[in-house]
């Protein structure tokens, strides 16, 4: 305990600290959407603040296609590495403001950072469920989070947030569970993934089946990873995530200026940037997780158990919405963010929305953008107030 | 402006649609809410204004009312609001086709440019008025389509707008018997409620 708190001293007063990851065992089957069943699951989670006594400060944080439970904070103060991926807006005095909010994150079923996936045991056969993890879906995330929510006593969210995919997850807890959200955020998010994002999709996931060491999804066993596929996948992923004007100023080939970096420096950099970003994914990522969360991104449609109707599909939503999008993010620009906005409307649900100048591209919700910061402030804060009331 | 709010407030039905176009920091729309019980969304593109309506729980939508309304369904209003922004409006006259086209009805208003000082400004000084309620120069004003309550009026007549009620407001913001009388000499502010043609 010494020890923790002289840590603690160390931080920053806006900062959660060090944290450790608890879990959570369900031992009742989980069915899945696509009818498979897990017999039990794990769900890795960390928890930020403290929950009130009538329960009602609860916040969800969904993550997106790499991310997991470790939002905030630090696991090891002496590594700096070990910082949460949302740090810059968790923490007491930032956005999500834990001073007035029990922020809990998750990793989903499917990934690979400790919940159940196709890293864990299967226990049918008593060997890492490796490519025959079952496809998980959007909606069954949500499900599983739901469980979860269950297990934490959790009635309602004050809010579920997420960014990309996580505003995704955000988006089905809206229509799957109105009863239990009061506030969702999506940023950065779709309403479905338009042809051109399946097929970055679909290159991502070539690279890694066509890896030699893939061996058909069992390389576990095998113990050689499918790194250059996955690497590529990344490297890929992470292109789409920038934007052109951005990548201009990062590696100084500003083709307008007079002063253009030399073309033999801007190909150096930009290749030991992708490669570094790509082998550093995929020694900490599992292929098979990426397969599995690129496909319940090109499958998310909420629209289409309603006969494509989105704004159907909203009508039984009774939470308020924050959409922001992003003005230079291509891979879910801001008319898919307008979308959403539109339908919210017509279904009647209160919606505001903000388009947030960036040069960042998709990657800009993980940023710290002084204009996104005040928006998620003035509104978390507004939530805070009538928790009080 | 308080005297526009009180009376777009008494006549708003209670849980109507209303959509308000250059909302500000969501004063009105907040009011609707808390009397009206109204579904309200603010159209506003100033940051500050944004976050002051996010921070007080009115819905507003980040979007350039001169980029058009397209976005917006007919007939998805009851009424639809737009309160001293008309003469910053690059097209006014298709701005007010569309709030009648989304909206049953629809509530304008505007700075007169034919109230008697701004007619002595430019008579005797020669010069572009300036004024409490029209405060800029003319190379800085965002005021591109000035008009008088004889020009708003003929625009309804010729494009068949019916115009259910006007107010017209003196210095004070008090509408009097002599801005009923006089409004295009008297009136410093114009509030119509327009209708769709019958």
């Amino acid at each position: 305990m010494s020890q923790t708190s002289s840590q603690q001293d160390r931080v920053a007063s806006d900062s959660v600290g060090v944290v450790t990851p608890q879990y959570a065992e369900f031992d009742r089957p989980f069915t899945m959407e696509n009818g498979a069943i897990l017999p039990s699951f794990r769900l890795m989670y960390e928890t930020y603040g403290e929950l009130n006594p009538d329960r009602s400060n609860a916040v969800l944080i969904c993550h997106a296609l790499s991310g997991h439970h470790h939002a905030a904070g630090y696991h090891d103060l002496d590594d700096r590495r070990s910082l949460g991926w949302w740090d810059n807006c968790i923490g007491p005095g930032k956005p999500i403001d834990t001073n007035d909010f029990y922020v809990v994150a998750l990793n989903n079923i499917g990934g690979c950072h400790g919940s159940t996936g196709p890293t864990s045991n299967n226990p049918k056969i008593n060997e890492p469920y490796g490519a025959d993890f079952p496809q998980v879906t959007v909606g069954d995330w949500v499900n599983s989070q739901a469980r979860f929510a269950d297990y934490l006593g959790i009635d309602s969210f004050a809010a579920v947030i997420g960014g990309s995919l996580g505003g995704m997850q955000a988006m089905q807890w809206a229509i799957d569970y109105p009863e239990r959200v009061r506030n969702a955020l999506l940023i950065a998010c779709a309403p479905n993934l338009s042809a051109q994002n399946i097929a970055f999709n679909e290159i991502a996931r070539q690279a890694i089946l066509k890896d030699r060491n893939f061996n058909e999804g069992r390389y576990l066993a095998a113990a050689s990873k499918p790194m250059d596929g996955l690497g590529t996948a990344r490297m890929l992923g992470h292109v789409t995530y920038l934007s052109a004007d951005g990548m201009d100023l990062k590696f100084g080939g500003d083709t307008n200026s007079n002063e253009t970096a030399d073309y033999y420096d801007v190909v150096g950099e930009v290749t030991s940037y992708l490669q570094y970003n790509g082998q550093k994914f995929a020694g900490m990522f599992d292929a098979n997780t990426y397969l599995l969360m690129t496909h319940a991104l090109d499958k998310f449609d909420p629209a289409r158990s309603f006969d494509n109707d989105l704004v159907a599909a909203l009508k039984n939503a009774t939470a308020r919405f924050l959409v922001i999008s992003f003005s230079t993010d291509w891979r879910f620009a801001p008319e898919r963010s307008r979308e959403i906005v539109d339908a919210l409307i017509s279904a009647g649900c209160d919606v505001s929305y903000a388009d947030v100048e960036s040069l960042s591209g998709h990657d800009s919700f993980l940023l710290e953008i002084p204009r996104y910061h005040r928006i998620l402030t003035s509104y978390m804060k507004q939530i805070a107030e009538g928790l009080g009331a | 402006m308080k005297q526009a709010d009180d009376i777009i407030i008494d006549l708003v039905n209670a849980n109507a649609r209303v959509l308000d176009l250059g909302c500000g920091d969501g004063d009105l729309l907040c009011r609707l809410r808390q009397t009206k019980s109204v579904t309200g969304y603010g159209v506003e593109i100033e940051h500050t204004r944004i976050e002051g309506c996010l921070a007080r729980g009115v819905n507003v939508i980040e979007h350039d009312i001169d980029a058009g309304l397209d976005r917006f369904r007919t007939n998805s209003f009851d009424i639809v609001i737009m309160n001293e922004t008309l003469q910053a409006i690059s097209e006014p006259r298709t701005l007010v086709r569309e709030m009648l086209r989304i909206g049953e009805e629809c509530v304008v208003t505007f700075p007169n440019f034919a109230y008697w000082q701004c007619r002595k400004q430019l008579f005797f000084g020669g010069r572009m008025p300036v004024s409490k309620h029209l405060p800029n120069e003319w190379y800085d004003t965002p005021n591109i389509h000035l008009c008088t309550i004889h020009d708003f009026d003929t625009m309804c007549a010729s494009e068949n707008v019916r115009v259910i009620t006007r107010h017209v407001f003196n210095q004070n913001g008090k509408e009097t018997s002599a801005t009923r009388m006089f409004p295009n000499v008297l009136g410093v502010t114009a509030f119509y409620r327009l209708g769709r043609p019958t």
